[in-house]
């Protein structure tokens, strides 16, 4: 058996992969924040809930209507970014504005009521969701073994972040998005209809918390509660990567997914504060975030 | 008018004012000795038990308040405060058995204040919503460790915490002298909270709060401002998880976990931000809403419910239950 610093290497990869793949979700919900935060300029607390309301949708759908996981990948999402839409046309949009702390604070108070009705329906044990039948067993590599659904999950997630950074950084939508955020009053004044813009963000960001939903239903316990603990982690990750720019909150998340990989070999205790720590490391030597650009 | 006369009006308004001030302090000073003459009676009346749990988190919200309301900082991670107060403290009183509980109690508080100088000098790198954000994955980092450190008892935290003796000559077992003890904690804590905003100092964080960049160039350290407004409103959070340990001889995560830094943001808003008595009134409301919907047939709904007044609050509420009276008075009386 190869050994790696006395680790096994599968044992290395595995624990790399299980890292990958919390970093795509870091990578989606960062990302989802990001686009949020750079049109709205407020932090989406209830982006965890909605992560979660992804996944439900998707457990539902199957339990209850017999819809399968590859049409719950997408109507999940775009069930879940109409949600949003509502969310934002009919409250979100009343605090637009003000301070953005308030923003903050309304979507905790959603994310309150959302996770507080879904533990009294579900319980907080959580359900499982079955994998996929295509996407069962997996592969030997020779030096480790690659689960089939893991590799797909890391793939889509990624094909998912690269489409995102395609559409804002090179086409026209994602140009006025890119403007809106640099200076609304100015688009508005040149005939770009601003609201409908911050409608559609903020749904896209929330329909990504979604997929995220959906993706991990499989791998993860579909509970409650699965969404507001990871939600703080990428709060940490967005310090980390400032949310100057898009490709940035893609590296970091999958990077921190990585390091939290790591940690799980060498030091497992740390495993769950790994990220915290290096958001402490990062505020010392560069407070504005590693791709941040605010002084 | 001659300018003698207007001198005159001038002098005749300026001892108006003076006088209506005067009026205003005297109101206010009677207003605070009525209070205080309720909380010394309220036990007779009210279970003590309720009440210190409402003293120790009315000094929570107070201490909070002083961070959001005078200073503009949002803080996400006061839980990890209230906890390590408590932990700290309830460590030292279960270990050496025969210390007396005021030591216990400032230890827990000491170790907050350190705490809070440490949340402090990484949160203030960054404004606004950063700030909140960078508060909250510090408490979390902080609720990790307490669920692994072998001190805390991890998932069941410390239980049967000693309640002690007082200069290790009063004993505090009987829950109406601790009362009275837990007053005394909490009209410390809000002196405190008080001298602070109504001096210069407390100014100048009005100021930072108003109107960051022109404190700065009017040559204000702000960082240095704001950092000890967080040490005090660490300390102070410290100080009223520590009591709360000793009120209920337990520590335990749910002190630390990030509901509770929400909660007293909730207790906050809800009172009024910014105001003096908001605080007091917000958890007022929110803990006995609590202690009300856990008895009875709404018991699992109550994050629902917090949600919902989070929500309303936001959207229609803002100057919360004080700063609506505040309006309604000046509205009618003046």
């Amino acid at each position: 058996m190869t050994l790696l610093f006395g680790i096994p290497l599968s044992v290395m990869l595995g624990q790399l992969l299980l890292g990958l793949i919390n970093g795509a979700f870091y990578a989606l919900l960062s990302l989802g924040l990001a686009i949020i935060f750079g049109l709205l300029r407020i932090i989406n607390f209830a982006h965890g809930a909605l992560y979660m309301l992804g996944a439900f949708a998707a457990w539902l759908g199957l339990n209850y209507l017999g819809v399968n996981y590859w049409v719950a990948l997408l109507l999940s999402p775009l069930l879940v970014g109409a949600v949003g839409m509502a969310v934002e046309r009919h409250l979100l949009r009343r605090i637009a504005g003000e301070d953005h702390l308030y923003g903050l604070l309304l979507t905790f108070g959603l994310a309150l009521i959302v996770e507080g009705s879904f533990v009294k329906l579900f319980g907080v044990s959580g359900a499982s969701y079955p994998m996929p039948e295509l996407l069962k067993g997996g592969h030997n590599l020779g030096f480790m073994f690659l689960p089939s659904y893991r590799a797909w999950v890391v793939v889509a997630a990624l094909l998912v972040c690269i489409a995102t950074w395609y559409m804002i950084e090179r086409t026209r939508l994602g140009s006025y998005l890119r403007a809106g955020t640099e200076n609304p009053k100015l688009m508005q004044a040149f005939g770009i209809n601003v609201p409908l813009l911050v409608t559609l963000t903020y749904g896209y960001g929330v329909a990504l918390a979604a997929f995220a939903g959906v993706l991990a239903a499989p791998i993860y316990p579909v509970s409650p509660t699965m969404g507001a603990n990871l939600l703080i982690v990428v709060f940490a990750v967005v310090v980390i990567g400032g949310m100057g720019s898009i490709m940035g909150a893609i590296v970091t998340g999958l990077a921190m997914g990585l390091i939290e990989g790591l940690t799980k070999v060498f030091y497992p205790q740390a495993a769950s504060t790994v990220v915290f720590l290096v958001m402490v490391i990062v505020l010392l030597f560069r407070p504005a975030g590693l791709f941040g650009k605010e002084a | 008018m001659s300018s003698l006369e207007s001198i005159q009006v001038a002098t005749a308004m300026h001892n108006v004012e003076q006088q209506r001030q005067r009026a205003a302090r005297w109101r206010k000073r009677g207003f605070c000795l009525a209070l205080l003459g309720v909380a010394l009676l309220a036990p007779l009346a009210v279970y003590p038990v309720f009440l210190m749990k409402l003293l120790c988190f009315a000094l929570f919200a107070c201490a909070f308040n002083l961070l959001l309301g005078y200073t503009g900082l949002l803080s996400f991670g006061h839980a990890a405060f209230l906890a390590t107060g408590g932990y700290v403290t309830g460590h030292l009183l279960s270990q050496y058995s025969g210390l007396s509980t005021e030591l216990g109690i400032l230890a827990g508080t000491l170790a907050s204040g350190v705490l809070g100088l440490g949340f402090g000098l990484l949160a203030i790198r960054r404004q606004g919503i950063y700030f909140a954000m960078i508060t909250l994955a510090l408490a979390q980092l902080v609720f990790f460790l307490y669920v692994q450190a072998p001190f805390t008892g991890g998932e069941n935290g410390l239980q049967g915490v000693p309640r002690g003796h007082l200069f290790g000559l009063i004993d505090l077992s009987s829950n109406l002298a601790l009362y009275y003890f837990v007053l005394a904690v909490f009209v410390f804590g809000f002196a405190v909270i008080q001298r602070t905003i109504h001096s210069p100092y407390g100014q100048v964080l009005k100021a930072i709060r108003e109107n960051e960049p022109r404190a700065i160039s009017l040559g204000y350290n702000v960082d240095a401002h704001k950092l000890l407004a967080f040490v005090i409103s660490a300390t102070l959070t410290g100080l009223a998880g520590a009591t709360k340990t000793v009120v209920f001889q337990l520590a335990s995560l749910t002190d630390a976990h990030w509901h509770m830094s929400g909660e007293v943001i909730l207790m906050t808003l809800l009172g009024g931000v910014g105001t003096v008595l908001g605080p007091l009134v917000g958890t007022g409301v929110v803990v006995t809403l609590q202690s009300y919907l856990s008895s009875g047939p709404l018991g699992d709904w109550v994050h629902v419910i917090l949600g919902l007044i989070f929500v309303l609050c936001v959207l229609l509420f803002r100057a919360g239950i004080v700063g609506w009276v505040h309006k309604l008075i000046r509205r009618n009386f003046k």
